[in-house]
């Protein structure tokens, strides 16, 4: 019976929180709807169509989760400020777990969820896009890289995908003869880092790239990286490719940098961030080469929002913030574009999102002229830069765009180069 | 009501909870007032609780600690969703084919249970649980290593990468390293769940209540007087800890017909451990406490989602709380003299369910 | 030469893991419960370091002297409110609430620090040793965390079996009842173990960041299940063992990574974990226990 008596009192603590965790819930909205009211007068007609999103906010990866939410809030204000369509957004914790990420997309979809605007990582992106697809969801993710994320017709992505940065990374490093013999440190328990080392590889041969040492490491195991530094070192690589995320790059340049390593350091959009961790000497970070399609300060529109953003959050926008911050602004376009409206119901919302988004194109921070095809990818052009004096300029001889896969754009080479 | 024994009244009550939890929750399913965040929580709570009382079969009956458990719901989950994507095509049948699924991987957890089992139970205390901690991430860590492909020439193994499987222009990659099993037909469903934890249950509460349930207990509690009384220890424990394993896998299993992508770093032990939460929250050896605490555990991370960046923090709180107030001596003793009348009883019921 | 650096690795990761050991081992020891919140309280100890030398400019040693001061006021006050209450039910009990402490710690700390990754400045400011031309290097940080286990374990070593307390320690770890008759006060034993071993939990933090020097609230949570294992490894309640076990599991890890796999280091590590536990049932160093009929 004690056993009982305390089961039945933890079930009401249970239940009381719930009932207050409710309560509250219930009243956010309120709050921030009155507040979208107030910031655009002309907008108190119009309610506010509710974007959910959910990301890793607890845990390892609570970093990337934490931008993606700082992006989207900034952008929503800009939006909600500007009269027009409203916005409301909701950010759900899923701890980059997939089982957690189903259970965010379903508690978005209890508080009355449009459009869904996630998830962050990989793993979660294919879990909650499952449960999307079912429930005929317009599903857009900043950061979700994997290719299986875009399995089905309702899902697009404004970040690369793994086996197009991979590629693009060979072939850049290919065409501008920076290394033939390439050392590669990636982390095999991560999905964005195998599925780019993947696609690297398999595009290295093409482009006459040596991989002398493809060395991985694990998430249980990220804090030495002596043992993998050395074997490219000794395998002889020119070229150190870090097709990872930019708190272990910390690690690897520092740990390189105390055995006297200097090799070309290389990476991807996951490098992204590494000028921004706090107390980072990064005079390590100098002469790191990065395709990336945030390029802070190469043009105006960049330049506002990281000073908005600096503003508001105190840090600097990552990668992710600058994803989901166009991830709004293209619903935004689509929205706009399609008619959408606060009364429609999720499925008729996505069944014109999903026509409207390969007919729109929009200038955000992360390119300009980014369009869509109904695979669910973008067309945007990843920049190479270089870190100089702690800040990315463009590589030598003031050629900014990678001359990569669709030349497509090829008018904005022009003006990053400027702005650089 | 009378002639039946007291065991067999306990045993019918949890019985009882569990079938009256289904009949409530699937009413709300059928009419559609149940929320959507709790609807989605009622397979992976079907499956917690299925790990919750094989646990406690480890835990609390065989009176070893196990920190590896996830483990073996993982060999089970990668084992029976590798059958079923490879044989979509050749199994129409949905049930026949997520039977056969159930079955295969409490086989390959229950046989990883017996290999792991021989070493491991010559340990004692908590370098047992070390050792079952250290044989959950090896078994992570190689599934994480895993690529497997399928072609017309057959299947191709790896633990490289993909490009190392070398598959022909028809082939798919069936395991894909740490992005693990993705796109596994979604064939779990809550009435499977349910009548998944009712089998554990008539499993679990059966082998208790038998002859081989008293010899386990009976190694529990005094292992040399069981030894000189002639039981085999080494068979009984074995006994135990082989079907707490086969039946982890087939929560896996059924954990794996429901969510999409299956990544091996999931069951790492954190899942272990909370898993063991739920065990000693639930009252060590009590199945019932198993069962409660299992669902009660899952669905409260998502109750206090309006906390939102307090979240884990009060969960941590909540945690913490629960444990001093449940286990704590004094207050035991003070909710003793309080409620005393039948406390005499719960202390005899130690060990049983 | 490679492998002489590789085995240089080795000792330093290991000596760190060695001085996490140590605190795991001392607690369990004494209150005979694994302490999961060990690992956190590194990473508290780790930002503590953090604040004082970066933001507010103290130096290393005053920095590390103030991490272990808060650690020990964390240390007894997680005892104090979270084991104290549960002395004498069941370790399992003590076990899970330790995890729940864990979670507060490190959701506390991304509360209070944020998610960003901080990059920790070294508090050794040696230069590394460059031998054979520049083939071997060994670094400050490994001298120091290396010379520093050391100290800690001679220190840790004489302080329990020639002073009083230390005694009282050791009495208590046998037989907490025929402690309490001898006029040991338990509880307070418990307090000061709690206390020494949070302490080190602080040096660790320092040392640990100072060698791989990424800071986030989930950096203390690896460290310190291998430390665990390490502990284990060298027979856990052995001060001695926690160090040869801390070390030995360092240089495996390296090694097994050169030689073997880098992707599967950790299933070999702690496959020879396995290996040692069969052989030698209570690890490398450990006390053989006595069974009683």
């Amino acid at each position: 019976m004690k056993k009982f008596v305390s089961m039945a009192l933890a079930v009401c603590m249970a239940a009381s929180l719930a009932a207050c965790g409710g309560s509250e819930s219930a009243s956010e909205p309120a709050a921030s709807g009155s507040a979208a009211a107030a910031s655009g007068s002309t907008a108190a007609s119009t309610a506010p169509i509710k974007i959910g999103s959910s990301g890793p906010l607890t845990g390892d990866y609570a970093q990337y989760g934490e931008g993606v939410r700082n992006g989207i809030e900034l952008a929503v204000e800009e939006i909600n400020a500007m009269g027009g369509i409203q916005f409301e957004s909701s950010m759900e914790d899923d701890e980059a777990d997939s089982e957690k990420a189903v259970n965010a997309y379903n508690t978005l979809k209890d508080w009355g969820m449009q459009i869904y605007i996630g998830a962050v990582t990989s793993g979660s992106t294919i879990a909650a896009g499952e449960v999307a697809y079912e429930d005929n969801m317009f599903l857009l993710t900043p950061s979700g890289t994997a290719a299986e994320c875009m399995q089905y017709d309702n899902a697009f992505r404004v970040c690369f995908s793994d086996p197009n940065q991979g590629k693009a990374s060979a072939e850049y490093i290919g065409t501008h003869g920076l290394a033939t013999k390439v050392g590669v440190i990636y982390d095999s328990s991560n999905t964005y880092s195998s599925g780019i080392y993947e696609a690297f590889a398999a595009e290295a041969a093409n482009q006459g790239i040596e991989v002398v040492a493809a060395e991985a490491f694990t998430a249980d195991s990220n804090t030495d990286f002596s043992v993998q530094i050395q074997k490219v070192r000794d395998a002889g690589a020119e070229l150190l490719f870090l097709p990872i995320y930019y708190s272990e790059a910390t690690q690897i340049l520092t740990q390189a940098n105390t055995i006297g390593y200097d090799p070309i350091v290389f990476g991807c959009d996951g490098l992204d961030g590494i000028l921004s961790v706090k107390n980072f000497d990064t005079s390590l970070a100098e002469g790191v080469m990065l395709l990336t399609p945030y390029v802070p300060g190469s043009d105006e529109l960049t330049n506002t929002f990281t000073e908005k953003y600096v503003e508001k959050f105190g840090i600097e926008p990552n990668q992710f913030a600058a994803d989901a911050y166009d991830a709004v602004y293209a619903v935004k376009a689509a929205c706009e574009a399609a008619g959408i409206t606060a009364d429609m119901d999720y499925s008729a919302i996505c069944d014109a999102l999903k026509v409207e988004f390969t007919e729109i194109s929009i200038d955000g921070v992360t390119g300009a002229g980014i369009t869509w095809d109904a695979s669910g990818e973008p067309n945007k052009e990843p920049k190479a830069v270089v870190i100089e004096g702690g800040v990315y300029v463009a590589p030598e001889g003031g050629e900014a765009a990678a001359e990569s896969a669709s030349a497509e754009p090829a008018a904005e080479s022009a003006s990053t180069s400027e702005a650089a | 009501m009378k002639s039946l024994s007291r065991t067999t009244r306990k045993n019918l009550v949890t019985y009882a909870i569990v079938v009256v939890a289904f009949a409530v929750l699937q009413t709300m399913v059928l009419t559609g007032t149940i929320s959507n965040s709790l609807r989605g929580q009622l397979i992976p709570i079907c499956a917690y609780v299925i790990m919750a009382v094989s646990l406690n079969l480890t835990v609390g009956i065989l009176g070893e600690l196990s920190l590896g458990h996830a483990g073996f719901m993982s060999l089970g989950a990668f084992a029976g969703a590798l059958f079923t994507k490879c044989m979509e095509t050749a199994i129409p049948v949905t049930w026949l084919r997520f039977l056969l699924a159930l079955a295969i991987g409490a086989a390959v957890a229950g046989m990883a249970g017996v290999l792991i089992g021989i070493p491991v139970l010559r340990l004692r205390g908590d370098y047992l649980a070390i050792v079952t901690l250290a044989f959950g991430e090896i078994i992570k860590n190689l599934l994480n290593a895993v690529y497997l492909g399928r072609d017309s020439r057959g299947f191709h193994f790896s633990m490289k990468d993909t490009i190392a499987l070398g598959l022909e222009e028809d082939g798919e990659v069936l395991i894909k390293g740490a992005q693990g099993i993705t796109g596994t037909s979604k064939d779990a469903t809550f009435v499977w769940g349910f009548l998944l934890v009712m089998f554990t249950l008539f499993v679990v509460l059966n082998l208790v209540h038998s002859r081989t349930g008293r010899a386990i207990m009976s190694i529990r509690d005094n292992r040399i007087a069981a030894e000189s009384v002639g039981i085999n220890v080494t068979k009984y424990k074995m006994i135990a800890f082989a079907l707490s394993a086969a039946l982890a896998g087939m929560a896996g299993v059924l954990y794996a017909h429901n969510i999409s992508p299956l990544t091996a770093s999931k069951f790492d032990y954190n899942t272990s451990i909370l898993i063991l939460v739920f065990v000693v929250l639930g009252g060590i050896g009590s199945i019932r406490g198993s069962i409660i605490a299992a669902a009660l555990l899952t669905v409260l991370p998502e109750m206090l989602r309006g906390f939102d960046d307090y979240r884990m923090l009060v969960y941590a709180i909540v945690l913490i709380a629960m444990m001093i107030f449940n286990q704590s001596p004094k207050l035991v003793a003070w909710r003793e003299r309080t409620f005393g009348r039948r406390a005499k009883g719960a202390k005899v019921r130690k060990g049983g369910a | 030469m490679e492998f002489l650096s590789y085995l240089v690795n080795g000792l330093s990761l290991g000596s760190v893991y060695a001085i996490i050991a140590l605190g795991y081992t001392m607690v369990y020891g004494i209150a005979k419960m694994l302490n999961f919140a060990h690992g956190d309280v590194i990473m508290v100890g780790g930002y503590i370091v953090f604040v004082f030398m970066n933001q507010l400019g103290v130096s290393a040693i005053a920095s590390v002297a103030a991490a272990m001061v808060v650690c020990t006021v964390l240390g007894v006050a997680i005892e104090r409110v979270a084991y104290l209450p549960l002395r004498g039910a069941p370790s399992l009990a003590v076990l899970i609430t330790a995890i729940g402490v864990s979670y507060f710690l490190q959701n506390m700390a991304l509360l209070i620090w944020g998610s960003t990754p901080m990059s920790f400045s070294s508090i050794v400011s040696m230069e590394p040793l460059q031998l054979a031309g520049g083939r071997l290097v060994i670094t400050g940080e490994a001298l120091v965390t290396i010379g520093v286990s050391v100290v800690i374990m001679a220190a840790l070593t004489l302080f329990i079996n020639r002073t009083r307390l230390g005694r009282a320690m050791l009495a208590v770890s046998e037989d907490k009842g025929a402690a309490q008759l001898m006029g040991i006060n338990v509880n307070a034993t418990i307090s000061l173990t709690f206390a020494i071993g949070s302490a080190l939990a602080a040096v660790a933090g320092a040392l640990l960041c100072s060698s791989y020097p990424i800071l986030q609230p989930t950096t203390g949570a690896m460290p310190g299940i291998k430390a665990f294992v390490a502990a284990v490894f060298g027979g856990i309640g052995s001060v001695p063992g926690a160090m040869v076990g801390g070390v030995l599991l360092g240089i495996i890890e390296i090694l097994s990574k050169a030689y073997i796999s880098t992707q599967l280091a950790d299933a070999i590590v702690f496959a020879v974990l396995i290996v040692v536990l069969l052989v030698k049932p209570t690890g490398l160093l450990g006390k053989k226990i006595n069974e009683k009929v």
